[in-house]
């Protein structure tokens, strides 16, 4: 797939992923917008601005892997997928439906372009640094993107992961952390303090980038900057704004996991221009 | 008469030996591997052992990764710690129908002086209940290096396999290939049918010697697969027998025993006793003591057998 380094045409693409997703959402009468919509960008970002990726061949043995650790965000996930031609838009509107490939969960064995299952958090480290050292073992360059949410870093089996990809050096492992820091019952550092993150990263081996996750330059630029570190893995820390691009969501928790109603769902996409 | 070997030291050997004809398996540990005995295949092929320190969840969790990038992992640790990332096995593995082998030891009692935190006695019921999850206890050495051989060559998601801390008696004939879904019979009956699996395979021919010095002829079954279990070996049991004697190294709720009663209530319902670690934890000692304690013996098989003949 051609990639693109055009801001505007990002924006434009990225704008296309939201409509979908605030739809999508809507006709399925539930799901997680707060979270897709706060990583859209970083999303977008990856897919049409920095993978290296064939939607057409979407085992392609030497694509690079990316693993969806906050699974929640299915919806913002298969938005991506349709709109990069893993499979046709239309299929968007079956979402969560019985015998839908949108599961409300990420599922690799019923979803075209999935390259992991996810669902339950804190797994997709792990599964990264595998895939990681699949790639190693067998002379690959590709590369594993892991994106996670920031509640999710309260899960023990992060760090017991952070501590492989850095033990093993695992340079082709770039996380992403979408840091929007509101979590289902509310803000993070109410829940469970994270911060400080850049430190604990750092001190856990990593290469650690912070940029707002809603900004074509520094997002591109933060993955060019992590495919040049050598010998240690790279966390892109994104500040970003939970349920970003409809006024009435962002950064409000009671969207992380609520569908708008039919007024709800005129208004974002009214803004959603 | 072949050696007694324990199981895991039989599937360290053979994971080495699989390695050298299977360049896609690898393996994983979790600070465990003198123990597993994957120091064998750690020290032959260490390009392809992943050690992985105290950190289960991440071990279940990086086998997947590797397994979807066309390897075939095979983890291990002990039974009850390997069971910290059930939930991970469970979301990530099972739900994927990802080919992993959980390769886990130290099961039952005889573990010994660990203690009953080392103790797994719970982890059949909890394998065998996730889709997809193939449940293997092997009974011997031999059997363990043929179910392995098996599972390399019949790719087909997830695997459990069992393994035990002590030395074993070879109970399975020369010659004797491991299949999926079928039962072992060991020694023919026609009086009392014994269904056994791994340690208590040995432990149910002692029980067959004590009851055939009564003039009673058991059937003993090693039902090394337990999942899928094979339904016909049990039926057949059922109803060529007076009744079922099921024996493991393993609590009598949810494992082999559990899985026995299943198939017998809908098909062919006949009396059925469980041996095995009853609804308790265990504790420190020589495994000799605590397999007597807890009644994982002839004696107990001998009991149960008597009272469902006597009750027919």
């Amino acid at each position: 797939m051609t990639r693109t380094r055009d801001e505007n045409e990002l924006k434009k693409i990225a704008l296309q992923v939201r409509r979908h997703i605030i739809e999508m959402i809507y006709i399925g009468g539930s799901g997680h917008p707060g979270g897709s919509l706060s990583a859209a960008d970083l999303m977008v970002g990856l897919y049409f601005g920095e993978m290296s990726i064939r939607p057409d061949d979407p085992k392609w043995i030497d694509r690079d892997r990316f693993v969806l650790s906050k699974g929640h965000i299915a919806a913002g996930y298969y938005a991506v997928l349709a709109q990069a031609g893993y499979f046709p838009v239309d299929v968007l509107k079956t979402f969560r439906k019985l015998g839908s490939p949108m599961q409300g969960h990420p599922c690799m064995l019923k979803t075209c372009g999935v390259d992991m299952s996810s669902g339950s958090l804190g797994q997709g480290l792990s599964v990264g640094n595998g895939m990681a050292l699949a790639g190693r073992l067998d002379g690959k360059s590709y590369r594993v993107y892991v994106l996670m949410g920031d509640g999710e870093v309260q899960e023990g089996q992060v760090w017991e992961a952070a501590m492989t990809s850095a033990h093993y050096k695992l340079d082709s492992v770039c996380a992403i952390l979408d840091y929007n820091n509101l979590q289902i019952d509310g803000h993070v550092s109410s829940v469970k303090e994270i911060a400080p993150l850049k430190q604990k990263w750092q001190s856990f081996g990593w290469h650690t980038i912070e940029i707002d996750g809603h900004n074509f330059t520094q997002i591109l630029a933060a993955y060019d900057e992590a495919r040049t570190i050598k010998g240690k893995p790279s966390i892109i820390i994104a500040r970003t704004i939970k349920g970003k691009g409809v006024s009435y969501m962002e950064n409000v928790a009671e969207y992380h996991g609520k569908a708008p109603d039919e007024a709800g769902y005129r208004k974002a996409m009214a803004e959603l221009v | 008469m072949a050696d007694k070997v324990a199981t895991r030291v039989a599937y360290g050997e053979a994971l080495a030996a699989l390695g050298e004809r299977y360049p896609q398996i690898v393996a994983l540990d979790a600070d465990l591997s003198k123990s597993t005995m994957t120091v064998t295949f750690a020290k032959k092929f260490p390009d392809r052992f992943f050690q992985m320190g105290i950190a289960e969840a991440d071990m279940v969790d990086t086998a997947a990764g590797l397994a979807t990038c066309g390897k075939l992992p095979f983890a291990s640790s002990f039974a009850v710690f390997a069971s910290r990332g059930w939930e991970q096995i469970r979301n990530i593995v099972a739900r994927a129908k990802l080919p992993v082998v959980f390769a886990l030891t130290h099961a039952g009692v005889s573990v010994g002086e660990d203690g009953a935190s080392a103790q797994a006695n719970e982890d059949i019921a909890i394998f065998r209940v996730l889709p997809y999850m193939r449940v293997i206890v092997p009974a011997d050495g031999p059997e363990t290096k043929s179910c392995l051989e098996y599972l390399v060559t019949h790719v087909d998601g997830p695997a459990f396999v069992r393994l035990g801390r002590e030395k074993v008696p070879v109970v399975c004939p020369d010659g004797y290939k491991f299949e999926l879904g079928k039962a072992l019979t060991v020694r023919g009956g026609k009086d009392i049918s014994i269904i056994a699996c791994g340690v208590m395979v040995s432990i149910a021919l002692q029980a067959a010697e004590m009851l055939a010095a009564k003039g009673v002829d058991a059937r003993v079954i090693n039902m090394a697969s337990i999942k899928p279990i094979d339904r016909d070996a049990i039926v057949a049991a059922a109803s060529e027998t007076a009744g079922i004697v099921t024996a493991e190294e393993h609590s009598v709720i949810g494992g082999l025993g559990g899985a026995v009663a299943e198939v017998v209530a809908e098909t062919h319902p006949c009396p059925i006793r469980r041996v095995g670690m009853a609804d308790k934890f265990g504790e420190s000692g020589a495994p000799a003591e605590l397999m007597k304690k807890y009644e994982h013996t002839p004696e107990k098989i001998v009991e149960f057998a008597e009272t469902i003949l006597k009750k027919s």
